[in-house]
Formats: C-alpha cells, structure tokens, sequence
C-alpha cells in the first residue's frame, strides 16, 4: 500500500500531512509506505491513495488513486478518518 | 533544528494592520530579509506560488503557512509569524478568512522537517492558537509564544 501526500513543492504541507498520517498508521497497526509529492512531478509516480488539501482537487480529477481531500490540515481526526476510510475502502 | 530555533523572534509581528493577501506576502518576506534569513525577491516569490497553485496553503481555519522554494533565494531556514487586526480573505474555498499567517523558508527538503512537525502538533491544539490570537501586541505574542514552545517539548 502506498500513500502520497501532495501538495504544491512537496516539502511544506504535504510533508505535514506525512508526519501525520505516518502516527495514525503507527498508532493502528497498519504498514504502508507514505511519500510527499508535488504538484509538478506526481503524475509519473503511482500511489494507492492520495492525500491532499481540498483545494487541489481540480489537479487530482483523473488521477487513477482513491483520493483523499482534507479541509483543515492539521485536524488529526479529519485526517485520520478520511485516511482510514479510504484503507477499508480498497482492502 | 527545532521550532524555536526555526522561528524568528524579530519575524513574529501581531495585530497588524493589513488589507490584502499580497500585503501579508510582503510583510513576511519583508521580516525575514530584515532578520537576514532570506534575500528580498524571497516575498515576489511566495506570491508566485501562492498565483500559480492556488490557496491551498491555508492548511485551516484561519491559518496561512505561505513559503516558495528554496532556491527562491533563503539563506538559512526560517519562519515567521503575523497575526492579523482585520482577518482577509485568502480564496480558500473553506478556510477563510485568514488571520494567522506563517511564512517558512526552507534551505532544502529536510532540515526544517523535524521543526515543521512541531508546529504541527502545536497548530492542532486550540490553547496554543488561543494564545496566538489573543495576543494584544507584538511583545506579547513574542514571550508568549516562544514560552508556549518551550512548555510544550
């Protein structure tokens, strides 16, 4: 399982949405590889789940992951409910 | 390096009387070319990304974490902080208005991170962002905030 974190440069919110959803999986149990991406080099990589603020949703609409939009980045709860939502989802 | 080393004390500024996105953009530039931390065009190029990917910065309610990259010309990692008089409207389709704006230099892809995962924490607790909005001068904020970082490690 892969998750990416995606935001403009790649090493400011995504990297926070990283740290993150990296304690919620350490917290459940769950493995997964989660790597920060940025806008200008995601589409040649693949993940199975993209997380990102709810405003980049016009660059993710024909993306081939399960997307994951977040209103309020640094809400653990939003974050930690969407993100294992979307696990259950494709498990 | 930790938040506190991160933070730039003379680069925290509160209530201040500003109007518009691109007034916060040059302010936090502005404070950080003074404390020597990035080179003047560093503002001109927060506004570049902030034009050409949107207001997703606003990471939450009220909150702005601006930055551009780091060959926009930062010397060393950084990051300031204003709050603001009048909150402004950044764009953002949810998180508006703004009245915490953050603005992070970032010398490469790592060294700022353990410091970003501080602020993180600490953006997700209501009595730390109380204490930065209810902060009546520049001062104020100052010793509370860096008191505030201190308590919390």
């Amino acid at each position: 399982m892969v998750i990416a974190t995606l935001c403009g440069m790649g090493f400011g919110t995504s990297m926070m949405l990283k740290l993150f959803i990296d304690d919620i999986l350490k917290a459940e149990g769950i493995k997964a590889e989660t790597n920060p991406w940025d806008l200008g080099s995601f589409k040649g990589n693949k993940a199975d789940i993209v997380v990102a603020p709810v405003d980049m949703e016009p660059h993710l609409r024909d993306y081939p992951a399960k997307i994951v939009l977040i209103k309020n980045l640094v809400d653990k709860q939003e974050i930690k409910e969407k993100v294992l939502g979307a696990l259950r989802e494709l498990s | 390096m930790q938040l506190n080393e991160l933070l730039i004390r003379e680069a925290v500024q509160a209530r201040l009387d500003l109007r518009t996105r691109d007034e916060v953009i040059q302010m936090s530039g502005k404070m950080l070319a003074a404390a020597g931390a990035v080179e003047p065009r560093y503002a001109d190029a927060m506004k570049k990304v902030m034009d050409d990917l949107g207001p997703y910065c606003v990471i939450a309610p009220g909150i702005a974490l601006l930055h551009a990259r780091p060959e926009d010309g930062v010397i060393r990692s950084c990051l300031s902080l204003i709050t603001l008089q009048k909150p402004i409207e950044f764009g953002h389709s949810s998180n508006d208005p703004v009245d915490l704006a953050f603005a992070l230099g970032a010398l490469d892809k790592k060294s700022h991170i353990s410091a970003l995962a501080e602020l993180a924490g600490f953006l997700s607790n209501a009595d730390f962002l109380r204490v930065l909005r209810g902060s009546a001068d520049t001062p104020a904020l100052q010793t509370s905030l860096f008191s505030f970082i201190e308590k919390g490690k």
